[in-house]
């Protein structure tokens, strides 16, 4: 009787607690689209989502590990986080002084960022997904023949050193979803389903997508050499791996239909 | 007698024999690099251009450790122009790397945390798959570590081949590795780094401010800076290479591209020996050798008299217009031998020293009675006149082209003064004129006809499209010629 009263009890405040920590989520209306740069070069079909409007921020993803001390620095297990995670952080619960609560949480691992989002019962987006909703600008769903939108992209890409900026200090994007470019990379669930082995040109012959990818590169078409270097930079990562300025954001599934 | 004769053939034949044999060992040897022994493990010194490392002499194979650094910075293009290059070891081009043949190469790949993308390296030294890049593609904030043995002696470029690649390399990820022969180069007094590169950025060349990567004029191969170094300025002024005279300078030069071949030349020396694309095979007495991108060149030359030579790409508009251009200052006592310098100044007079006048070219012509031709024959050849010379511009029916070239259909300015339009002809025209309410500004050349044919193209233009009808005479035309 008293662990079951425990059992609710715990439950209830569980509860709370993830509704407290939830941040705000948008919903994306699903359709098929055909991904840049994807494993086939036929459409994908999303359905229907919820995407967090925001990635996770220091101060989110302190209030985590707070609950989850195996995510403290000290504690997490070493095939789940390399040297480099949380490597910033004052001590285990505590920031540096120049990190901002409301900058995007960086140096995290898939593991640590799939454990989060599992906590608050979401999940990490699938690329597809990502990249579904990362393509429209302000106005369009699908900006990707845009010029402007795809050098901002680019002109992200090209410049180091752009981190602790805090979020929502990008745009605003068609499904009302901010910082998708220009802040942070981010982690997918998926994120190692292309294989990119380094070698790019030897790519074109182990994977025929990639090379319709690559192939598509012409002047007209800076968007896929935006993508190609999204897609570079998560075949140059491994699970357990913690970037400066890799960043996540979490998805849920829209159970409505 | 005769026995002593076929003794000698005999002599001679084994001698002949035996210098076969000698051949062949050697090239067994060099088929060999991949057993070379290796004794000992060093660490590789690294330095940014235009220094190379100390020559490895007659050390043996060691193992050589290379731990070099991607870092992702903002640097200067030129003056009040900024750029974000991407480094091997913080330089464009990256670190001079310098091997012997045998040499086992360990080599740890870095890429600074605060970068934002993955990178790798292709090193032309490698024997092995993508040249080292499949296996040194690493994320921020890690490093890979490979080996590869150096099997073949040469000057090899190395770049980064991680997607999109041509982007990776037009942003500066190129860099040098030598690997000397057993024994080492021979010895020389001055050696330098140079390596040529192309950039594409989306102002043009000189636009001030941070530029960013312009990929649709690196895939047009349409360059805004051509650089030693990679940026305007790195080996001029203070920054030039020196020597002293009587010194043999050898210049490891390499062209990363991503786009150009450069014809690499240096103004008043001539090279003594180049090891063309940074191979075995040497050829003398060169005054421009051509490296392709992904390429190098060898080139020694000994300076004997003093002065500043530049260093250009040959492709001379990209050494004065987009920076392919170096300076190497050599001093030391002059050699009135090789090179006097000036030594007279004088007055040149094609005819001879004697005291000349201007010819007068203003001779007033006599007015000479010239037999007008028919009305209708003026027009017809007027038009012959016509369509070969002003169709051009003016086009066929006179009416020219919008803000670049006035029309004549219907012109007010043609009908308002004929002997204007007469000289405009002979003379030429620049400037603003306003013809029929528009403005145009632009450039007529002087016309090379004959006074008849002035006439006759005058008269045809006057006769069409709604003109005055003027007959334009032959005597009007050298009236004009005349009146000035």
């Amino acid at each position: 009787m008293k662990t079951i009263l425990r059992l609710v009890i715990f439950t209830i405040f569980a509860y709370a607690t993830a509704i407290n920590c939830q941040s705000k989520m948008v919903k994306i209306k699903g359709k098929a689209y055909i991904p840049l740069y994807g494993r086939d070069s036929m459409k994908v079909s999303i359905n229907d989502f919820f995407m967090d409007v925001y990635p996770v921020t220091n101060k989110e993803f302190l209030a985590f590990v707070k609950k989850y001390p195996k995510w403290q620095k000290s504690n997490a297990i070493k095939l789940f986080v390399d040297e480099s995670y949380l490597r910033d952080w004052k001590s285990d619960t505590l920031l540096n002084s120049n990190q901002k609560l409301n900058s995007p949480i960086t140096n995290i691992s898939w593991f640590a960022a799939k454990s989060y989002c599992e906590c608050l019962g979401k999940r990490l987006p699938t690329v597809d997904e990502w990249e579904y909703v990362a393509m429209a600008d302000e106005k369009m769903a699908d900006a990707r023949i845009q010029k402007n939108y795809n050098a901002f992209i680019l002109s992200w890409y090209e410049k180091p050193k752009s981190f602790n900026q805090t979020i929502g200090s990008t745009f605003k994007n068609y499904w009302n979803v901010y910082d998708l470019h220009g802040l942070v990379w981010e982690w997918t669930s998926d994120f190692n389903s292309v294989l990119i082995s380094g070698e790019s040109r030897k790519d074109v012959d182990t994977d025929n997508n990639l090379f319709c990818g690559s192939a598509a590169i012409n002047a007209t078409d800076l968007m896929n050499y935006a993508a190609f270097m999204r897609y570079a930079i998560r075949g140059s990562l491994k699970a357990k791996y913690t970037m400066k300025n890799l960043g996540f954001r979490c998805v849920k599934d829209d159970k409505t239909n | 007698m005769n026995l002593l004769k076929s003794l000698w053939i005999l002599i001679l034949v084994s001698l002949l024999l035996t210098n076969c044999k000698n051949k062949e060992s050697n090239e067994l040897a060099i088929l060999d690099t991949a057993n070379i022994y290796i004794k000992g493990t060093m660490d590789a010194e690294l330095t940014s251009p235009p220094f190379v490392p100390a020559p490895v002499g007659n050390r043996t194979a060691k193992k050589l450790l290379v731990n070099m650094e991607i870092l992702e910075k903002e640097g200067t293009m030129t003056d009040g122009v900024q750029y974000v290059y991407w480094t091997f070891g913080g330089s464009v081009p990256g670190s001079f790397i310098r091997t012997r043949v045998g040499d086992l190469v360990e080599f740890t790949l870095s890429n600074h945390p605060d970068n934002k993308l993955p990178h790798n390296i292709d090193l032309h030294a490698v024997t092995g798959s993508g040249g080292g890049a499949t296996s040194s593609f690493v994320a921020p904030g890690h490093n890979k570590t490979f080996s590869f043995k150096t099997l073949n002696p040469g000057l090899y470029v190395y770049h980064c081949a991680t997607a999109p690649v041509g982007m990776h390399i037009a942003n500066g990820m190129y860099g040098l590795i030598l690997v000397e022969p057993e024994g080492g180069l021979p010895k020389v007094d001055k050696e330098y780094y140079i390596m040529q590169g192309d950039f594409y950025t989306k102002g043009e060349n000189g636009e001030k401010g941070l530029q960013p990567f312009d990929m649709t004029k690196a895939i047009k191969e349409d360059a805004d800076y051509v650089v030693f170094n990679g940026k305007v300025g790195a080996l001029t002024g203070d920054n030039a290479i020196t020597a002293n005279v009587g010194e043999t300078v050898r210049l490891f030069v390499g062209n990363g591209g991503p786009n150009l071949t450069s014809s690499f030349h240096v103004i008043g020396e001539i090279f003594d020996k180049v090891n063309i694309e940074g191979g075995d095979m040497i050829n003398t007495n060169v005054q421009t050798t051509s490296i392709p991108s992904g390429g190098a060149a060898i080139v020694e030359f000994k300076v004997e008299v003093p002065g500043t030579f530049i260093l250009v790409d040959h492709a001379i508009f990209r050494a004065f217009n987009k920076g392919a251009l170096g300076m190497l200052k050599v001093i030391g006592k002059e050699n009135k031998n090789i090179y006097s310098g000036v030594k007279q100044e004088g007055i040149y007079h094609p005819e001879g020293g004697t005291i000349q006048t201007m010819p007068v070219d203003k001779k007033v012509e006599v007015a000479a009675l010239v037999q007008e031709k028919p009305l209708a024959q003026k027009i017809a050849d007027g038009k012959q006149v016509y369509m070969t010379t002003c169709f051009a511009c003016h086009q066929e029916k006179g009416q020219g082209i919008p803000n670049a070239f006035p029309p004549l259909y219907k012109s007010d300015y043609l009908n308002a003064d004929v002997k204007r339009a007469i000289g405009i002809v002979l003379n030429g025209k620049t400037g603003e004129i306003t013809v029929n309410g528009n403005k145009y500004n632009s450039v007529m050349t002087k016309q090379t006809l004959t006074d008849v044919e002035v006439a006759d193209v005058m008269t045809y233009v006057y006769n069409s499209w709604g003109n005055n009808k003027t007959n334009v005479s032959v005597n009007t035309v050298k009236e004009v010629k005349n009146s000035h």
